[in-house]
C-alpha cells in the first residue's frame, strides 16, 4: 500500500472535525431536527454503501431493501436471546451472505439482469418471510423492545456511515479499488489484464450489502414492532437510487450531496401530501436522467472545470 | 387438469403482456420498467368505458388498442429518442432508460392513485360458467384466452407476412445491418414501442375483464412480463408464448397446491434457473 499523502490526511482530518460535530447534535435538540437527523444518517449510510458497488461498476442495485429488511428481521428474531453487538455481526454475515448468492447468480452476465433480478428481490424475500410467519408463528409481526434511545441509534448510524466512509476509501486505495476502476472504464480490457472481474464485482456487492443490512439492524429497535411490509419497503431502495444519483457516485461524498435535501423534501411531501410522493420520485428519476446525468457533485466538477479552464484563457491573454 | 387449463388460461393475457415487452426491449432497445403502468392504465379504461359508457371491454380494445399506440409512440419520441440519440454505448442507454422508465412508472403510478385512489376496483362482465373437461371455468377468461390468441395469430402473421414486419424482425437481429439494407431504425424503433405498448395495453384491458386491479399494481406485472422476456429470449415472439405458458402454469400450480402467497416465489425460483442455465433464454443459441 502507498503512503499516505498530505490531501488524504487533510481529508481524513476534516472527517473526523464534521464526524465530531454530527455526534453533538442530539445534545441540542431532541425532537423534530434529531428524528429527521436520524433519516438523514440512515440515507447516508446506505447511499455510500450503494455507490460502493454502483458507483464504479454502473449496474443499478434495486436490493437495498432486502439487505435492510434482512438485517432488522436479524435483530427482531434475536432481540431476546443475543446481546445487540453480536445481532449486528450476523445481520452483516447475512447481508454479506445475500449479496453473494445474488451476485453469483447475475454478475457474471450482463447489467439487465442484474437490475431486474434485485428489482423484484425485496419482493421476494418479503413474500418468503411472510409465508414462514404464517406458517411457523402465530403473530404477523416481531416486537423489538431495547433500552435505545433516538440518540443511541443515531450516533451508531453516524459511527456506520464514517465506517463506510473508511470502508469506500480503504477500497479506493487497495487493489479491490484499483481493479474497479478498470473494470468501470472497460470490462473487456480488465479481463484481458487478468483481473477476475466477476469476482471482484461479487466482493464489492457483498460489502456493500452487509453495511446496508448494518443499517437496518441499527434501525430495528426505532421501530419496536417490525412487519415484512415495514421492513422490505421497496421504496427504500428507489430512495437510494434517486438520492445517490442525485448527488453523483464519481465521489465518495457525492451521494451525501443528494441525501440532505431530498431527505428533507420527501419527510415535507410525505407528512403534507401522502399521495403525489410517487409523482415526485418519478419527476426526481426523470430530472436525474435529463438534467443532470453526473450528479449534482459532476455539475460542480463541470462548472469548477470550465472556470479553471476560463482562468487559463485569461491569463494567456495577458501574457500574450 | 383444473390446475392446467387455469394457468393457460391466465398465460394468454401473461402472453400479451410479455410480446409488449419483447416489442419493446428486444426491437426499440428500450427496457421499459412503466410497462406494468400501461397495462394498469388500460385496465382503468377498460372499467371506465364499461361502467361509464356500457362498452364491451372486447369492443373497447378496438378504442384503448389504438389510443395506446398513438400515445406510447409520442412517449418515446418525447422522452426516449433523446436517451437513444445521446448513448455512446448500448450499456449507457440500457442504464439510461431504466432510469427514465423509473421515472415513468413512478410518475404514471401517482397520477394514477391520485386519480382512481388506492382501492381495488372490478367490475362483473361475462361472469358465467364456462364447461371445459367437465370443469367449468369463468366464461370472461375464456373469453380473454381466445382474444389473446387472436391477437396473437394477428402480430405472427403480421412479423412474419408483411414488410414492416420483417424490418421489425431485422432491427431486433441486428440494427446497423438493417440500416445498411435500407430499413429506417430509427422509425422502426418508434413504432416497435408504440406496438408494445398497444399489446400491453390489450393484455390489460383483457385482465380487466375478469381480475381485481388497483393503481399501484404494475410493478409485478412488469416482473412478471420481464421474467417472461428473459426466459423466452429477448426479442424472440415464440419464446416469450412459450415463457408465459410455463409461468401462467407453474404460478397456479404453486397457488393451488402449496400456497397462494409464493406465486412471485415460484415465478422468481424459474427465472434464477433460467439465470443459471439459460441466460439466452429457451430458444436462444449460446454465445460463442
Amino acid at each position: 500500500m502507498n503512503g499516505i499523502t498530505r490531501d488524504e490526511i487533510r481529508g481524513l482530518a476534516i472527517g473526523a472535525v464534521l464526524v465530531a460535530l454530527a455526534a453533538a447534535l442530539p445534545l441540542l435538540d431532541k425532537g423534530f431536527y434529531l428524528s429527521i437527523s436520524v433519516n438523514i444518517m440512515l440515507y447516508a449510510a446506505l447511499c455510500t454503501a450503494w455507490a460502493l458497488f454502483s458507483g464504479p461498476t454502473h449496474y443499478v442495485s434495486l436490493a437495498t431493501a432486502a439487505f435492510y429488511g434482512l438485517g432488522t428481521y436479524s435483530v427482531g428474531l434475536g432481540i431476546d436471546i443475543l446481546p445487540f453487538p453480536l445481532l449486528l455481526a450476523i445481520a452483516a454475515a447475512a447481508g454479506a451472505v445475500l449479496a453473494g448468492l445474488v451476485g453469483a447468480a447475475t454478475l457474471r452476465i450482463s447489467g439487465v439482469y442484474f437490475v431486474i433480478f434485485t428489482f423484484g428481490l425485496a419482493e421476494l424475500v418479503r413474500q418468503v418471510v411472510t409465508w414462514t410467519q404464517t406458517k411457523l408463528a402465530t403473530a404477523m409481526g416481531l416486537y423489538v423492545f431495547t433500552d435505545f434511545t433516538e440518540s443511541h441509534i443515531y450516533w451508531m448510524l453516524l459511527a456506520l456511515a464514517a465506517a463506510v466512509f473508511l470502508t469506500g476509501w480503504a477500497i479506493n486505495r487497495s487493489r479491490l479499488g484499483f481493479a474497479m476502476q478498470i473494470i468501470g472504464n472497460d470490462e473487456t480490457v480488465a479481463r484481458h489484464v487478468g483481473i477476475d472481474t466477476a469476482r471482484s464485482k461479487i466482493l464489492l456487492f457483498m460489502i456493500s450489502g452487509a453495511f446496508i443490512a448494518v443499517a437496518g439492524a441499527i434501525m430495528a429497535p426505532r421501530y419496536s414492532y417490525i412487519e415484512p411490509p415495514a421492513a422490505f419497503n421497496p421504496m427504500i431502495s428507489f430512495l437510494v437510487v434517486i438520492m445517490a444519483l442525485l448527488g453523483g457516485t464519481k465521489r465518495l461524498w457525492g451521494p451525501l450531496v443528494g441525501v440532505i435535501p431530498f431527505t428533507i423534501v420527501m419527510d415535507i411531501i410525505s407528512s403534507q401530501f401522502p399521495n403525489h410522493t410517487s409523482i415526485v420520485m418519478g419527476l426526481a428519476f426523470l430530472t436525474i436522467v435529463y438534467f443532470i446525468p453526473n450528479g449534482v457533485t459532476g455539475l460542480i466538477e463541470q462548472g469548477r472545470e470550465r472556470w479553471r479552464r476560463r482562468v487559463v484563457v485569461v491569463g494567456e491573454e495577458k501574457t500574450a | 387438469m383444473n390446475i392446467l387449463v387455469t394457468g393457460i388460461l391466465l398465460s394468454g393475457t401473461y402472453a400479451l403482456i410479455a410480446l409488449g415487452l419483447t416489442m419493446q426491449y428486444g426491437v426499440a432497445r428500450i427496457m421499459n420498467l412503466g410497462n406494468g403502468e400501461t397495462l394498469v392504465a388500460a385496465c382503468f379504461v377498460a372499467f371506465w368505458l364499461y361502467t361509464g359508457l356500457a362498452i364491451n371491454p372486447l369492443i373497447g380494445l378496438v378504442i384503448i388498442a389504438p389510443a395506446a399506440f398513438v400515445i406510447n409512440w409520442g412517449i418515446y419520441a418525447v422522452a426516449l429518442r433523446p436517451l437513444v440519440n445521446r448513448a455512446k454505448n448500448r450499456g449507457q442507454l440500457e442504464v439510461d432508460s431504466i432510469l427514465a422508465t423509473f421515472g415513468l412508472l413512478f410518475l404514471l403510478q401517482g397520477l394514477m392513485i391520485v386519480g382512481f385512489g388506492g382501492e381495488y376496483h372490478s367490475y362483473t362482465f361475462l361472469a358465467e360458467r364456462f364447461e371445459i373437461f367437465g370443469n367449468s371455468y369463468g366464461l370472461n377468461r375464456v373469453v380473454a384466452f381466445a382474444a389473446a390468441v387472436l391477437i396473437f395469430v394477428a402480430l405472427w402473421l403480421f412479423l412474419y407476412r408483411t414488410r414492416q414486419g420483417t424490418a421489425l424482425r431485422a432491427v431486433a437481429v441486428d440494427p446497423d445491418a438493417a440500416n445498411l439494407v435500407a430499413i429506417d431504425v430509427a422509425r422502426t424503433a418508434a413504432f416497435a414501442f408504440a406496438l408494445g405498448g398497444a399489446l400491453t395495453a390489450c393484455g390489460g384491458a383483457l385482465l380487466s375483464t375478469f381480475y381485481t386491479f388497483n393503481a399501484s399494481m404494475g410493478v409485478v406485472f412488469t416482473m412478471k412480463a420481464l421474467i417472461i422476456v428473459i426466459m423466452g429470449g429477448v426479442g424472440d415472439v415464440r419464446g416469450a408464448v412459450l415463457a408465459a405458458l410455463i409461468l401462467g402454469v407453474s404460478e397456479t400450480l404453486v397457488a393451488s397446491l402449496i400456497d397462494p402467497g409464493l406465486t412471485l416465489a415460484a415465478t422468481y425460483t424459474l427465472f434464477i434457473l433460467v439465470l443459471l442455465f439459460r441466460p439466452q433464454g429457451i430458444f436462444g443459441r449460446a454465445p460463442t
